[in-house]
């Protein structure tokens, strides 16, 4: 049994009437010749590591190394919301922190990229505080969320080098919705749904970090992302479709990635790095 | 432009679990000190660390100078202790040095070059480059070049350049049932330095590396690194 598609993903889950991670664990354990309990314990691992960068994060008042960021998702979480949900601006401090534990030299899960590790955890975090789902069932959908990362690696490219942001913070949002849609009992189309919204949503962000560094605008595309993800599982689940299959959405943010210019690729030449300010802030530092 | 390899593993996508900010300049950076470490017989003890293309413009800002020394230390890319790497270097007396250099449009942007003294006097140099996603390659060994991802359990030989010696290694190998994955044997010149360098599924029991000791003059088998 394998995949490269979500096509093929979606349909080894109802073919078998199991859920998307159900197959993504099978498949794990069957490549790397291990059992399922063990490759259960790793995803355990990383889950533990994700949620303690998030108890960290939420308390973090650390600039980074450069000192181009840090403290944002204190200031956050200590303020009372005006616009958002308490839930909601809590989950968004959540990403911002473990982008900002990131940036300070702290312990993360790359997910599936450092620079864009905020966003799951805070997605997953954000959902077991409001549903109260179980560990196991977040474990779980952190299988989910894999298969989808694999699928995008695949068939785009989940390198800010290479394809942009949209392949870093765009496919974590993607695993991030397609996770939330399992969670909440949506069938294994839905997730495909969610994932081709919320790359329809992302497509194009390009990679332009000040002074080469994963701190701005990377923290706050965590934000961001944590967003996006949470909107097109929201819609899916409510059976809204991609009228663009999700395969053809993900060719396309291939094909956006390779059309843009290497400025935008994480050369820390275009975008906001070449603004005066981000150029200011580069020479000052190197 | 830098190709990263396409993910076949949930654990590729969720995962390394690592010391931030970059996996590529600083989880590879991490694994690059430790290879490094590895293929040296005793603890390090002086090392002039040289830095090319991105490591050598973006690199202190992602903490990779302290990354490299972490990993001379034995750190594994998620230890807490690499933010304070630098001074526990220091504090075991192991002198490190930071350089910029400029190694030409041959090598990969992101690449380190380290000079290596151990306590014993020996030295080794060993270039290596960070390909994305923390994965690396070691591309240099005291000048021969050579390909090694530190991924697997792996045996590197130096030995004169003579007849017969590959033929050798691989037979011992063969014998004790281990799978070769890939290998690659470069040279100086004819009859000079030989470098092999074998990535294998397995480790190699004592035993066979006792009989490898006999046939060449250096010989190492360092784990994968984590
Ligand atoms: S801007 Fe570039 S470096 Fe930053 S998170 Fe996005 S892809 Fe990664």
């Amino acid at each position: 049994m394998n995949y490269s598609t979500l096509k093929e993903l979606i349909e080894l889950a109802e073919n078998h009437d199991k859920k998307i991670f159900d197959i993504v664990q099978m498949v794990e354990a069957e490549q790397d010749f291990l059992s399922l309990e063990e490759v259960w314990d790793k995803m355990e691992t990383s889950w533990r590591v994700m949620s303690h960068s998030i108890q960290k994060g939420l308390k973090n008042a650390n600039p980074s190394v450069s000192g181009l960021s840090g403290g944002d998702a204190k200031k956050l979480s200590m303020s009372k919301p005006i616009y958002l949900s308490r839930e909601l601006s809590e989950a968004v401090a959540m990403a911002l922190g473990v982008a900002e534990i990131n940036a300070c030299m702290g312990k993360i899960v790359a997910c599936p990229t450092a620079g864009s590790c905020g966003i799951v955890p805070a997605a997953l975090t954000f959902a077991k505080k409001k549903h109260g789902y179980s560990e196991k069932e977040i474990i779980s959908s952190l299988f989910t969320a894999a298969g989808i990362g694999i699928v995008c690696s695949i068939n785009a490219s989940i390198s800010g080098a290479e394809g942009g942001c949209q392949a870093e913070c765009g496919v974590a949002a993607a695993m991030a919705s397609g996770a939330l849609v399992e969670l909440a009992g949506g069938s294994p189309s839905m997730v495909g749904d969610a994932v081709a919204i919320c790359l329809t949503n992302q497509m194009g962000l390009v990679c332009d970090p000040v002074a080469g560094l994963v701190e701005i605008p990377c923290v706050q595309r965590n934000a961001g992302s944590l967003m996006q993800g949470i909107l097109a599982a929201e819609q899916a689940l409510a059976g809204v479709k991609s009228m663009i299959p999700v395969d053809e959405v993900i060719k396309a943010m291939q094909e956006v990635g390779e059309a843009l210019p290497e400025s935008l690729k994480e050369t820390g030449e275009g975008g906001l790095a070449s603004t005066p300010t981000g150029r200011e802030m580069a020479k000052r530092l190197f | 432009m830098i190709k990263l390899g396409k993910a076949d593993s949930v654990f590729e996508v969720i995962g390394p679990i690592m010391i931030g900010p970059s996996s590529s300049h600083t989880a590879a950076a991490v694994r690059i000190g430790q290879i490094t470490r590895n293929l040296m017989e005793n603890p390090v003890k002086r090392a002039v660390v040289k830095f090319h293309g991105s490591f050598a413009s973006t690199g202190r800002g992602h903490g990779t100078d302290k990354a490299i020394a972490a990993g001379l230390l034995g750190f594994d890319p998620a230890d807490e202790r690499i933010r304070d790497a630098l001074d526990l270097a220091d504090k075991q007396g192991m002198d490190i040095v930071f350089e910029n250099v400029d190694l030409g449009d041959d090598y990969h942007p992101n690449t380190a070059r380290l000079e290596v003294l151990d306590t014993l006097g020996n030295s080794i140099v060993v270039t290596a480059s960070s390909l994305g996603g923390g994965t690396i390659s070691v591309v240099e060994i005291n000048g021969l070049k050579i390909e090694l991802s530190g991924e697997y359990d792996t045996l590197i030989t130096i030995h004169k350049d003579k007849p017969g010696i590959v033929a050798k290694a691989t037979a011992i190998i063969a014998d004790y049932d281990v799978n070769i994955s890939s290998m690659k044997v470069t040279r100086m010149r004819r009859g000079g330095q030989a470098l092999m360098a074998v990535e294998m599924d397995h480790a190699l029991p004592n035993e066979a590396i006792e009989k490898l000791n006999i046939i060449a003059d250096t010989v190492r088998v360092i784990p994968p690194i984590y």
